[in-house]
């Protein structure tokens, strides 16, 4: 039995040593500057993508002997805020993430990210001035420091395939908006009349699929609604702006049918729509298999608007490599790669946000299309709603509206419902 | 041969390994003589550096667990440990921040106005999933269990979900489930409309059993397929020759007899019904409201999505204990129906 003993003793001894080692947090000895391996999080995979970060990286190693490595490591869009809080709490942070603007206002008061003034603003010819301050907006925390930069601010815009209104005998993007139709209501009687005429979708909300609902502010700002006050305390899911936007979503889904329902895809970009709202990064999806116009998100009953995506680089604060991380930061967002990376993603740079540089960058859309609908929407564009405990939120929301998306839904109940769901939660 | 001076040959039988017992040691008293003192620690020194056959069998017995002992303490127990550590704290993984909460987590839970559907959904899954999928499992399996010609294929063909990967299987059955899907597809061919699946609520707990039937039905068949070859033909025919009907067969010889593979069926398709995930996450992301937010998926979303990880955690001893609780009473259960030839 003496031997039991002593093997108990050692697996206890063991486990002991590695909860100790878990609980600790993981931290490791300080990388020495001859050695440093530098982590990205990305949620891009796309090759081209990699390729220009890559190469990117490769000129920074080459000026700096002390970084052995910069890897970009794609994760997945879905869960990519989740993963990426899973590797923090794993004890495997990257040195630097991109973020995600629901998520900024949780990384941003949590403190989780490195001020990065000092360094950028200490940067040779950084031109930290040039950063526009509505792009920078959700990324001061706040002391006022900027604690990431804003990597890609990418307007919503319609998309319209040309043939598939020709085919359902209607006027095409641009002449609806030279009649003056283009307007939601012009866009859901459009969508309905190809849905009839062609059995193929009027207008889609890209990536909404009935969960992700914040997709829907493209729509409610038309309507001059918001999902909380500004100062985050009071829902509005239940005023009479977002009621009516409601109203005309759950219309053009169930009642017109100009807008495919729960349960239902179409994909515009195989031709299966009329409309999409969607970023402008999209337009690389476009195959020349119809002929397509881009447009500005059309004018709603409070008038003309426009929305952005943002997402932002950061440093995470406690990584061994922060300061390094800043540095290399500083490199891959200065004025020169910021021109590069403006082909895949819309600078924060003012100087930059001229139809030269975009055009250059953007073959597929005409320098008209990027004078009148990229730049105003980056220049006008307000960010996707986003606050503290967003994922909580979201959830709530997401669950609430559930009951809105049958055909016979009492609206002002369900976004009472909502209120009364996430309440709670913005009070905290 | 040293282990000769150290056994009394006659007195000490073979142990069933094949080692005799070690015989008691000679002690020496001051009436002792050199050559007797000489002997004895001499046989003390031998001792001491030779195992005798007892200790050896020990020492290779603890050898040979030693792997699945250490994944255990590494895997099971420390990680439990942890969690159970875990529940009484707050972990803000973002502000760095670890507090001691002690029993505020499980105070929570009681208060928790989620977590009377989420049970609730638990235990319509997991009732759903039992009977639906040992029930036809076992119907799979008697008719399987014919000696017919090309039976080796739908048997191949029925455990081939079993390979497949859970979420292309799942993702492929979110597709066929669509409003416009393959399934109400099939039903307008028959003038019937059917329902949007997995966006009302009656009917997407149904989905996603159904979902996870097919998918896993396929390894309890193979399992009832060869419990009842192991049924003796001699047992079914004397039945038969006393005038047994097909039905009292198989209710009074062929299910006692395969009762031990009814018994860690159910185990294993119990414990894996609570710990369903990836179909939930994939096909209904716990709606419509939460009508299929399983235990699962609801302390994953707390814990890894929300950030909660010491509430998560709790909602993690939950799990264990309802686990716990449900095995060791179908362990218990047992002793009432299930038959042993022995």
């Amino acid at each position: 039995m003496r031997s039991a003993k002593v093997l108990t003793g050692v697996g206890l001894a063991a486990a002991a040593t590695l909860a100790l080692a878990a609980c600790s947090g993981g931290a490791s000895p300080e990388a020495t500057p001859e050695n440093v391996d530098l982590r990205m999080t990305v949620w891009t995979s796309n090759e081209d993508h990699l390729a220009l970060f890559d190469s990117i990286a490769d000129a920074y190693m080459a000026d700096h002997p002390e970084v052995a490595s910069v890897t970009f490591d794609p994760l997945p869009f879905e869960d990519y805020t989740t993963t990426v809080t899973t590797q923090i709490a794993g004890g495997s942070a990257p040195d630097l993430a991109w973020i995600l603007e629901n998520a900024a206002p949780d990384f941003v008061d949590s403190g989780a990210l490195l001020p990065l003034d000092e360094t950028l603003e200490g940067t040779e010819g950084y031109e930290f001035d040039d950063l526009s301050e509505s792009a920078t907006a959700l990324w001061h925390d706040d002391s006022d420091a900027l604690v990431a930069y804003p990597f890609s601010t990418s307007p919503f815009v319609m998309f319209a395939n040309d043939d598939l209104l020709k085919a359902a005998g209607l006027p095409t993007a641009a002449e609806m908006q030279a009649n003056g139709d283009w307007n939601w209501d012009g866009v859901s009687e459009a969508g309905a009349a190809v849905h009839t005429a062609t059995g193929k979708a009027g207008f889609v909300i890209r990536d909404f699929d009935y969960t992700t609902w914040d997709n829907l502010a493209s729509v409610w700002m038309g309507w001059g609604a918001a999902p909380w006050s500004e100062d985050g305390t009071q829902c509005t899911f239940d005023s009479p702006e977002m009621t009516e936007a409601f109203e005309f979503l759950h219309d053009a889904a169930f009642t017109k049918q100009s807008m495919p329902g729960p349960g239902t895809t179409a994909d515009f970009f195989a031709g299966e729509s009329a409309f999409t709202v969607t970023q402008i990064s999209r337009a690389s999806l476009l195959t020349g298999d119809f002929a397509w116009n881009l447009l500005p998100l059309p004018e709603g009953p409070a008038g003309e608007y426009s929305m952005v995506g943002q997402a932002g680089i950061g440093v995470l604060a406690d990584g061994p490599n922060a300061q390094v991380a800043a540095d290399f930061l500083a490199f891959f967002t200065n004025p020169e790669n910021s021109k590069q990376l403006a082909q895949y993603f819309p600078p924060p740079r003012v100087s930059q946000l001229n139809v030269e540089t975009l055009a250059a960058t953007n073959p597929t859309l005409t320098p008209e299309q990027i004078e009148d609908v990229v730049i105003p929407g980056i220049d006008t564009g307000v960010t996707r709603p986003s606050h503290t405990d967003s994922a909580e939120i979201g959830q709530e929301v997401r669950s609430a509206l559930d009951a809105l998306w049958v055909p016979d839904a009492d609206i002002p109940g369900t976004l009472a419902d909502v209120c009364t769901s996430i309440d709670p939660l913005l009070a905290g | 041969m040293a282990d000769a001076t150290v056994t009394t040959p006659g007195r000490a039988p073979a142990r069933p390994g094949g080692a005799p017992t070690t015989a008691p040691p000679s002690r020496s008293n001051g009436t002792s003589n050199g050559t007797s003192n000489g002997t004895s620690k001499g046989a003390r020194a031998r001792r001491r550096f030779t195992p005798s056959y007892a200790t050896r069998d020990q020492l290779t017995g603890y050898l040979f667990i030693a792997p699945q002992f250490l994944g255990i303490v590494f895997f099971v127990l420390v990680p439990l440990g942890l969690i159970f550590w875990y529940s009484l704290n707050e972990w803000n993984v973002l502000a760095g921040t670890f507090r001691f909460v002690g029993t505020e987590n499980f105070e929570k839970l009681f208060a928790d106005p989620k977590i009377a559907p989420v049970l609730q959904a638990t235990a319509v899954f997991s009732i759903g999933l039992v009977v639906l999928n040992l029930g036809l499992a076992l119907l799979l399996a008697v008719l399987l269990n014919r000696k017919v010609a090309g039976m080796t294929v739908f048997r191949t063909i029925f455990f081939s979900p079993v390979v497949v990967s859970l979420v292309a299987w799942t993702i492929v059955w979110g597709f066929l489930m669509q409003d416009n899907g393959g399934i109400n597809g099939l039903l307008q061919l028959v003038g019937v409309d059917g329902p949007n699946w997995l966006r009302e609520g009656p009917t997407a707990m149904a989905s996603v059993i159904v979902v996870q039937v097919f998918k896993n039905v396929g390894l309890n068949m193979v399992l009832f397929l060869a419990a009842l070859q192991g049924v003796p033909q001699e047992v079914q025919e004397a039945a038969r020759m006393d005038g047994a009907s097909d039905r009292q067969l198989f209710w009074r010889i062929t299910v006692p007899l395969i009762s031990p593979t009814i018994l860690l069926t159910s185990i294993i398709t119990i414990v894996g019904s609570l710990q369903v995930f990836a179909q939930i996450a994939v096909l209904t992301q716990g709606g419509p409201g939460i009508s299929t937010t399983v235990l699962v998926y609801y302390l994953f979303q707390q814990a890894f999505d929300f950030h909660h990880f010491g509430y998560g955690s709790t909602l993690s001893i939950v799990l264990f204990a309802i686990v716990l609780v449900l095995t060791v009473l179908q362990w218990q259960l047992r002793k009432r129906w299930v038959f042993y030839e022995n």
